[in-house]
């Protein structure tokens, strides 16, 4: 039944993980946007303190079997949670130690055995990140084009290539006993078919971490660049079959990853865009400005109606990520969804927060707010996890029943 | 607990409804926008449908089927994929049901209700001011206390198949509140002006209706202003989702047409520039239902929802201008021409901007 209420689970959840935003995330957000490349490193065991053992992405075996039992919500609460964090501050919640992208990968293509392997460890002990290599300083979008190679030498498969952009690199690679999931390909005369990930675990001798990038925002998570250097791991890293298949099955494998990960990254943007208008409508108020939504069009400022504009894009946003998230949870393929929802979200908390900007003129522009802040950190939903112009070319491939070859 | 899964009843009633659409309303929109006439006999195919009568009770001959906002919602969508001024036009009935359902006393339903019950009957409301400043929240057109009863005086237009309506619901200023009336369109003082020649909606039979010193007694008012603001709320649920059928409508049209249509040796669909626009629309389209079924599904609880009511038809009629307007685009010239119904589509767009009060759930 179309229903619109977020069970009470949910609601609590949410309510204490607004605390957590609140209280522990507002109150450093612009030290650690300003004291780039340090770590809150009391956040951080706060954060590993309560939340050790918590994933990101979606374990597609366990949700079919969960929707087969009956409903479950685990990915909407993942969204509602992650929206939270978010609101609190979209880089602090970037740094918390957990699996990260790397976990969702190895959720998404990983055996029963390799699950337990990589994953168990972030149960508990000390901080652990796990963080996922694709982008390379030539190709982004293009992930098929990348060319880190892996080569398999006796018990070993042996890595080089170059990969950026990578987040909580530096955590994952070096400052803690975490893992990089690494895309490379094992035939490059293969093309997409030769693209595996592998899991890399930190401080293997051949992975080094050479710089970390300085960015406009989300400046408490580290952004790393990491060259592998005939970097050996066993053989049993490879997430998914060794095998190079004819035609796309393995990249479309790897691929799959995003349709976990996309509706998260959309909903970290609706934390900040939410954190934006909530902070914008409150200082209006403040100001005697009263958003009148019953009232005659032709009476409406260009204030009002451009705050009812993003107020509705930051709904619309939020309520295709959830049906991304419930799609998951349903068992249902969520290819499409997911790619709307981020393609959507990322381009309404960009409009959202720069409007929010404009709307308190110069006082938001002042660093003195941390209004400029969340613009800055909102550009990068707009960009990673598949810019906004990769995910209109899914959904696009998709309505039109096109393949990547009829449509680039 | 969220969920976006239809009902098995609201599935069953999208499928027949979007099935009629398919069959009896899409094949005959082109000539009905030209002739600017409906086929007699369609209205009753559509009374057949339980458009109307579903939802009056059964003490007076009806289903006494709940009136939810989201089935409402789903069944306006398919009709208007089908065509919005056919739409526009079997939805007619409810103007007047609807709104005694809502708020009529025991009296009003029982005397105004049940031949709507046994067949198609016409009947309207009379929403919308000839003004640019029209506004829902104060009404031009005015009643005032006289004799017991109520004399109202004003203009209104857009008022759907006045000429042949029996009643007409009319919303009028009393004092400082909006307030609605039952008024006979016999009842000395009400004209019905010229049919009304629109950019859209052709088929759609409008006029212009004035009220002059017109004389009703008491027991003609219907519900109070907050009565008035939750119809108001269900008519631009209704009027959203007419646009997200239309604009669906045209998506699919421009969609199958860039597959088709041959240029540079591809299909015009694998440009870039023309699979963002279609995929630009499916966006769009699911976040216009997203954000209508949420508002829906708010007053189907009972709550006060006219913030997201009113951000829900401002989206959807905006999607549904931008998603028209960029079908007949992806169409070029051929778009242009009345022989493709995209450009009908968005002549017919446009109006929603004006629209108030002229389709409910």
């Amino acid at each position: 039944m179309i229903d619109f209420e977020l069970s009470e689970s949910i609601v609590n959840s949410r309510q204490m993980i607004h605390m957590v935003a609140e209280q522990l995330m507002r109150p450093i957000s612009r030290e650690y946007d300003e004291r780039e490349h340090e770590k809150p490193t009391e956040f951080l065991e706060t954060m590993w303190k309560v939340s050790a053992g918590t994933s990101f992405g979606a374990d597609r075996e366990a949700d079919k079997k969960a929707a087969a039992s009956g409903p479950k919500e685990s990915n909407l609460a993942s969204c509602v949670n992650i929206e939270e964090l978010s609101w609190g501050d979209a880089g602090l919640y970037l740094s918390i130690p957990n699996p990260g992208l790397g976990g969702a990968a190895v959720l998404a293509a990983g055996t029963a055995e390799q699950k337990q392997r990589f994953l168990a460890p972030f149960k508990g002990g000390e901080m652990k990140w796990g963080a996922m290599a694709i982008t390379e300083p030539h190709c982004g979008s293009d992930s098929a084009a990348l060319q880190t190679t892996a080569v398999r030498d006796g018990d070993d498969w042996v890595l080089n290539g170059t990969k950026i952009y990578c987040t909580s690199g530096l955590m994952a690679a070096e400052k803690s006993d975490g893992f990089v999931v690494v895309w490379a390909t094992v035939d490059k005369t293969a093309g997409r078919a030769g693209i595996k990930s592998f899991v890399v675990p930190a401080h293997t001798p051949g992975m080094k971490v050479i710089k970390v990038e300085n960015k406009m925002g989300i400046r408490a998570s580290d952004t790393a660049m990491i060259v592998f250097e005939d970097c050996r791991i066993p053989l049993d890293n490879i997430l998914g079959s060794a095998e190079v298949q004819t035609g796309n099955e393995g990249f479309k494998g790897a691929m799959a990853t995003f349709d976990a990960t996309r509706p998260l990254v959309a909903a970290s943007a609706l934390g900040i865009g939410r954190a934006a208008l909530d902070f914008a409508r409150e200082a209006l108020e403040r100001a005697g400005v009263k958003i009148r939504y019953g009232a005659a069009a032709s009476t409406l400022t260009a204030l009002e109606r451009d705050f009812m504009e993003i107020e509705s894009e930051l709904q619309a946003a939020r309520l295709l990520t959830w049906r991304a998230a419930w799609m998951m949870d349903r068992g249902k393929r969520n290819n499409l969804e997911a790619s709307m929802a981020k393609a959507k979200a990322g381009l309404a908390v960009t409009r959202v927060t720069q409007k929010a900007v404009e709307f308190l003129g110069p006082l938001g522009y002042s660093r003195k707010l941390l209004l400029e802040k969340w613009m800055r950190d909102a550009k990068i939903n707009d960009i990673f996890e598949g810019t906004q112009q990769i995910n209109m070319l899914i959904v696009a491939r998709r309505i039109l029943g096109y393949s990547s070859k009829d449509l680039s | 607990m969220f969920d976006l899964e239809m009902t098995e009843d609201q599935k069953l009633i999208h499928d027949t409804v979007a099935s009629f659409a398919k069959a009896e309303i899409r094949p005959i929109a082109h000539d009905c926008d030209e002739s600017g006439t409906i086929p007699p006999g369609l209205a009753e195919k559509g009374f057949e449908l339980g458009l109307v009568h579903s939802a009056i009770p059964e003490e007076q001959g009806g289903y006494g089927e709940t009136r939810s906002a989201v089935t409402g919602a789903i069944v306006a969508e398919e009709l208007a994929w089908g065509d919005l001024a056919i739409a526009m036009h079997l939805l007619t009935p409810r103007l007047l049901v609807y709104p005694l359902l809502e708020a009529g006393s025991a009296q009003q339903i029982a005397q105004v209700l049940p031949p709507f019950a046994l067949g198609h009957q016409v009947a309207t409301a009379a929403v919308v001011e000839p003004r640019f400043d029209f506004d829902t929240t104060r009404f031009t057109t005015t009643a005032a206390a006289k004799d017991g009863g109520f004399v109202v005086n004003g203009a209104k237009c857009f008022v759907p198949l006045a000429d042949e309506s029996q009643t007409i619901l009319v919303l009028a200023q009393l004092d400082e509140e909006p307030a609605a009336f039952l008024v006979p369109r016999g009842a000395a003082g009400v004209s019905i002006g010229e049919r009304e020649k629109n950019m859209g909606v052709k088929a759609l039979a409008t006029y212009e209706v004035g009220f002059e010193n017109v004389q009703v007694p008491a027991s003609a008012r219907v519900g109070d202003a907050a009565a008035i603001s939750r119809i108001l709320n269900r008519s631009r649920i209704a009027l959203g989702a007419l646009a997200i059928g239309m604009a669906r409508a045209a998506s699919d049209y421009a969609r199958d047409y860039a597959k088709e249509r041959k240029a540079f040796g591809v299909a015009i669909a694998q440009k870039q520039a023309i699979a963002f626009m279609l995929a630009e629309m499916a966006i769009e389209i699911d976040a216009s239902r997203l954000l209508l079924w949420e508002a829906a599904w708010m007053l189907d609880q009972g709550k006060e929802a006219t913030r997201e009511c009113v951000l829900a038809k401002r989206y959807a009629s905006n999607a549904c201008l931008k998603i028209t307007d960029n079908a007949v685009q992806v169409l070029g010239g051929h778009g242009y021409v009345r022989d493709h119904p995209v450009e009908m589509w968005l002549r017919n767009a446009r109006g929603f901007s004006s629209f108030e009060g002229m389709a409910i759930v």
